[in-house]
């Protein structure tokens, strides 16, 4: 399965193409609504998608994360339920990878071996935990790998060369450069200080670059298009989804019209 | 010994932090395990002690309460006598001579009852820096008295409203301030949990409290204690107390967690008692979680001890055996907050008070030949709204 990712990267590059990863929270404001839009999302032109797992601390998330991790914890979202909900997803998509995005605690009370195992065969390609950085990765690293998942680890601007190369080093399918020191969904970003950071973590390591934090719109997302691999946007859509209580047919909407303009943005770039 | 240099202790521990924090916590690693041997940083943390905290403080005999307890003689160890009244300005004195040295302009703090706030606030108004304290909107309203007091000393107290508003989100707010100010910001955590360097900068800041007990102990009574005993909260005053003695076997040491409502009750801040392990706050360690890994929110009439985690230190030494922990409930704390007012005129906070409880079950067991100590970790004046609301009194 982890051939999804990279299938995916493979066949952008080759067409010239550049990816659009959108990122919602699982289960916000249900599970039933999430797995309608993530089809959505496909239809308008996601290429990869990344599942938020809520948690009760979402440490390194802004308010409007914070309040969809709330959101979704109230409807009753688990990791267990999440993957499940890949698994639905599965049964008419098997080609979109999956990335489910998260903190560590609800993974550790799984359990290593069986979130690994469980994740690998709902349909997941890959895992990004948002605070566990490469250094405490040991066993669970190995039995990522050892399924089939990759390992997607965040930079920062302030992440130094021999960190970016260790981390580099560790990562599959993709490396997530996060454009900003800040939380999600704080302040905007400065496109030039990117393409150079991208430039930077190009000349190190071959893995892809996504680019994520503070792209909001079509100019935002065709900006950061022109000097990255692929675009992830997160705040800007789980905004959407937060300002349409249990409106499924308007989250679609908004959400999809706002994901299409970002791919004419980011498909104007082609050659 | 514990930890590994990448802060594990055990299979506890470590730095589970995002991406922007592994820098600045590094750094801080860095600068930590530069001075904590240089000489002129470890005379003016002693100064800083000596003259500013006013320690040493006493190692007090409680006569009276010990004769009532009936067994076992009882000593105080008086962190509320120091300045700011608990054990809290140890360690914020340490993390600012830190924080000045590695040109730091912006100091960042979370605190529950306050005191790690006032404390905070405290050493930012002596030397001059910037100080930014999150507070939980609802520990804002149980904790008036130490809220005004912090912005009499010049600091700006955010209220925290996300989550369940109290300690746990004021870590998060602070956390996230961090990662957005990670150039000029120290954050000076308040209690021995957090990413690798705190959980060892903070006990070894606090660890005067054990080294004082070992000397005022033999000073006393021509040996160390049978039994040391300390609330723990995150668990900063019982790992400086405990920490000098681990290695001392006939020295028994117990750790008391809030029992809250009682530990059969659920609602509690009793991790170690009746929690599991997680990851929370950039460690490993016991955690208040339910069964899909959320973290639960916590009930204790002590707002200092309101937290759903715990040390990492103290997860191994339960794991190993070393500390005993145990929890004590609202109502036991409660009375035996009273019983020392009462019978030694002394005011104890209540997070203390639970500690006490302890020493008053542990007491009778024991021979009068035997010595306990207790850290007094602050004093209780900062709960009087509580105590009186409690009785149903207005101020």
């Amino acid at each position: 399965m982890t051939q999804r990712i990279e299938a995916c990267f493979a066949k952008a590059a080759a067409d010239g193409r550049k990816l659009l990863i959108p990122y919602v929270t699982a289960g916000d404001p249900s599970l039933d609504v999430t797995l309608a839009l993530m089809h959505q999302m496909v239809t308008d032109g996601a290429d990869i998608i990344e599942l938020g797992v809520p948690f009760s601390d979402p440490m390194a998330d802004g308010p409007v994360i914070q309040a969809a991790c709330e959101r979704a914890l109230h409807a009753g979202t688990t990791l267990s339920s999440i993957l499940e909900l890949v698994e639905r997803f599965r049964q008419s998509n098997a080609d979109t990878p999956i990335v489910l995005m998260g903190y560590m605690n609800p993974v550790e009370i799984m359990g290593h071996e069986a979130f690994a195992q469980r994740a690998s065969a709902a349909g997941v390609d890959g895992v990004l935990i948002v605070d566990l950085p490469p250094e405490e990765g040991g066993e669970l690293l190995d039995l990522l790998k050892a399924h089939g998942l990759d390992t997607i680890f965040l930079l920062s601007p302030n992440t130094p060369e021999y960190r970016v190369k260790k981390v580099c080093d560790l990562v599959s399918g993709y490396v997530y450069y996060v454009s900003l020191k800040g939380v999600t969904g704080a302040a905007t970003l400065d496109t030039a200080e990117v393409a150079e950071r991208v430039a930077a973590i190009k000349s190190l390591s071959s893995v892809p670059v996504a680019v994520g934090f503070g792209i909001r719109d079509a100019e935002s997302a065709k900006a950061v298009g022109s000097v990255a691999d692929a675009v992830v946007v997160g705040s800007a859509f789980v905004t959407l989804v937060g300002e349409h209580g249990a409106d499924q047919a308007s989250i679609l909407s908004t959400v999809g019209g706002l994901l299409a303009s970002m791919r004419q943005g980011l498909d104007s770039l082609k050659a | 010994m514990a930890p590994d240099d990448r802060g594990h202790f055990g299979k506890y521990g470590g730095s589970f932090i995002a991406e922007t924090l592994m820098e600045p916590v590094l750094e801080l690693q860095e600068a930590y395990d530069r001075y904590r041997l240089d000489n002129e940083f470890r005379a003016e943390f002693e100064w800083e002690l000596k003259n500013f905290v006013g320690r040493p403080n006493p190692l007090y005999h409680a006569k009276r309460w010990s004769d009532d307890c009936g067994g076992a003689q009882i000593y105080l160890k008086r962190e509320d006598l120091n300045h700011t009244g608990a054990h809290k300005i140890n360690n914020t004195v340490g993390q600012i001579l830190l924080a000045r040295r590695m040109g730091k302009k912006r100091i960042i703090a979370e605190t529950g009852a306050g005191q790690h706030g006032v404390a905070t606030a405290t050493v930012c108004a002596r030397y001059g820096l910037e100080c930014i304290v999150y507070m939980g909107e609802e520990d804002i309203h149980r904790q008036a008295p130490n809220v005004f007091r912090m912005k009499l000393l010049g600091a700006t107290v955010v209220p925290v409203t996300s989550g369940s508003k109290t300690l746990k989100d004021a870590l998060n707010e602070a956390m996230r301030d961090w990662v957005g100010h990670v150039d000029d910001t120290f954050y000076i955590i308040g209690t021995a949990a957090g990413p690798h360097p705190y959980p060892t900068m903070v006990r070894d800041f606090n660890s005067v409290i054990g080294r004082e007990i070992r000397e005022q102990s033999v000073e006393h009574t021509g040996r160390l204690p049978d039994a040391i005993i300390a609330c723990v909260g995150g668990g900063s005053n019982a790992i400086g107390s405990f920490h000098p003695f681990l290695d001392d076997s006939e020295v028994a040491l117990y750790g008391v967690e809030a029992g809250g409502d009682g530990v059969d009750t659920g609602r509690h801040a009793a991790p170690l008692t009746a929690g599991k392990p997680g990851v929370l706050h950039g460690n490993r360690t016991y955690l208040m979680e339910d069964e899909a890994g959320q973290i639960i929110e916590t009930h204790s009439v002590s707002a200092g001890l309101d937290y759903p985690g715990v040390g990492p230190e103290h997860a191994w030494l339960k794991d190993i055996g070393r500390v005993n922990y145990t929890a004590i409930t609202d109502t036991e704390a409660l009375a035996s907050c009273h019983k020392v007012t009462r019978t030694e005129g002394i005011i104890p906070a209540l997070e203390s008070a639970h500690a006490l409880a302890y020493a008053e079950k542990l007491a009778p067991t024991l021979t009068a030949d035997k010595n306990i100590v207790v850290t007094l970790s602050g004093r209780g004046d900062k709960d009087i709204n509580t105590l009186a609301e409690l009785e149903g009194i207005t101020l």
